[in-house]
């Protein structure tokens, strides 16, 4: 695929957005839209640039980003991890996966209040909520991963000879890998989304948390405006897995022309 | 095997293999089954077959679906073991894969490229440069060298099998087992399929164990065609026609018709 192709297409898809924000300034100026409820976008850049001239808005993301990319690491290790063994061992999978799938239907968020409790507002509250948001996308998908592998091909592998390792790092993982990947992007979502609630709810830093100090003070251009970095963020998050995507899985059909 | 012909076995083969059944006294033997029984459960699938096959030969297993020709194919290639009764091997050589088979469908990974595959092909006799040479030699046999770089995904059938072919070959096996490998292809593509696997046999000089429900296919291209029937053999065969052989030739269409009408009779 060549670049500009590429730019076109993905220049397609911001089209949309753009003209949403032209609307909205239109109907800020035109005064169909009262500035306490929605500022205009141009109110909202305003805004921007005076919390980045302050340093205020880049140590917020800053905050945000490195609670969301610790409790991923620790979520997603984890989650990957169980969920080879669990793919790869029916021992392993019928010691853990009845408890895990028991765990996986409470809804995370329910237990704000609990880790309120026990980790107070800091850092490991918002860690913990994000880890266990994170885990279970990931590892559900491994497992499913692993478990769709094309029994064929594994009777092929050993066939030919290949030993346990072979068989795993030339036809078990890549073959497990499309569904990784969709655990891996939905993960993301589930990151950003526990961050978000965490800091609204008790924080001390971060964006969600300078979202809320802004309503304090009626500043309802930087409410928008820590929305709107969200929205950026995981956008960013969301074609970053696209990338890793389409670099691992060239050989998948579907990525072949796209 | 009586401890007597054992012993005269051994003098035959340059590197003594206690542990492994060595080949026969009279002349080079690729494989030999005694009296094997399969049982699945209840079922009995392979009813005492005895089934002697020297180095070279070209055989071609026929039987109707569910007589156990499949299971003779797994029990050679060791996918499983026989429930009683023998099965000796013939020597094995150095930097030679024993046994190599080839299944229904191509089997492919999906996620290595043509010559990656082949070189699946190669697992513990050769890597690295060495065994991407190995496999580009033997993608030109089989006509695919141009497409070594590509992802199966964008081959035809045709070509997925013959990429399965150069994989099953690249090790330089003594045996190679076929299950029906040419079943799934259309009619025109399989007679060219057929005409390759009979070039590269005749080239390589490996024992080929063809499993196959094509009648006219087994007499093309086989030296001696076993009927199966019932978990026993029916019919033993001799194709003893000259090479090249013609398609619908008298002589080949008088044994099509001796092994249908077993088949049918």
């Amino acid at each position: 695929m060549s670049f500009s192709t590429h730019l076109r297409r993905n220049g397609i898809g911001w089209l949309l957005p753009v003209l949403v924000l032209a609307g909205w300034e239109v109907a800020s100026r035109a005064g169909v839209m009262p500035a306490n409820v929605l500022p205009a976008p141009s109110a909202v850049a305003e805004a921007f640039w005076r919390l980045t001239l302050s340093g205020e808005l880049i140590r917020n993301i800053g905050v945000s980003t490195a609670r969301a990319l610790a409790g991923f690491a620790v979520g997603g290790s984890i989650g990957f991890a169980l969920g080879l063994a669990n793919g790869l061992s029916t021992l392993s999978r019928g010691l853990t996966d009845t408890t895990l799938q028991m765990i996986r239907n409470i809804p995370h968020l329910a237990l704000i209040p609990l880790v309120i409790l026990w980790f107070g507002i800091d850092e490991e509250a918002k860690l913990f909520l994000v880890a266990l948001g994170v885990f279970f996308p990931i590892y559900v998908n491994t497992l499913l991963g692993i478990q769709s592998v094309d029994p064929q091909l594994v009777e092929m592998g050993r066939v030919y000879g290949m030993d346990r390792r072979a068989l795993f790092f030339r036809v078990i993982l890549p073959g497990a890998l499309p569904a990784i990947f969709v655990g891996l992007r939905y993960a993301l979502g589930i990151m950003w989304l526990t961050l978000i609630v965490a800091e609204t709810i008790s924080a001390s830093s971060g964006l969600g948390y300078m979202a809320m100090q802004a309503r304090e003070f009626l500043l309802i251009d930087v409410v928008v405006l820590s929305i709107l970095i969200y929205a950026l963020l995981g956008k960013l998050a969301d074609s970053l897995a696209r990338l890793l995507e389409r670099l691992s899985l060239g050989w998948h059909p579907a990525f072949q022309n796209g | 095997m009586p401890a007597a012909s054992l012993t005269a076995v051994r003098s035959f083969v340059t590197t003594p293999a206690p542990a492994r059944p060595a080949i026969s006294v009279e002349g080079r033997r690729a494989f030999a089954f005694k009296g094997v029984e399969k049982r699945f459960g209840d079922k009995t699938v392979l009813d005492g077959i005895d089934l002697d096959v020297p180095v070279g030969q070209f055989v071609a297993v026929i039987g109707k679906s569910g007589c156990g020709k499949s299971t003779l194919l797994r029990l050679l290639a060791g996918l499983d073991r026989p429930t009683s009764g023998s099965l000796t091997l013939g020597a094995e050589e150095e930097g030679h894969s024993r046994t190599r088979f080839m299944f229904q469908e191509p089997r492919l990974l999906p996620w290595a490229s043509v010559v990656k595959n082949v070189e699946v092909g190669l697992t513990g006799l050769a890597s690295g440069t060495q065994a991407r040479q190995r496999a580009l030699d033997i993608l030109g046999k089989v006509g695919l060298a141009d497409r070594a770089d590509e992802w199966p995904s964008v081959l035809s059938g045709g070509q997925k099998q013959r990429v399965a072919l150069a994989r099953a070959l690249v090790g330089h096996p003594q045996v190679l087992a076929l299950d029906e490998p040419l079943g799934a292809l259309d009619a025109l593509t399989r007679i060219e399929m057929q005409q390759l696997l009979e070039r590269i046999w005749i080239a390589q000089k490996f024992t080929a164990v063809l499993v196959t429900h094509d009648v006219a296919e087994a007499v093309a291209l086989a030296d001696r065609v076993v009927v199966i029937s019932d978990g026993r053999i029916a019919l033993d065969l001799d194709v003893p026609v000259e090479r090249p052989r013609r398609r619908g030739s008298a002589e080949l269409a008088r044994r099509e018709g001796r092994i249908l009408d077993q088949l049918f009779g």
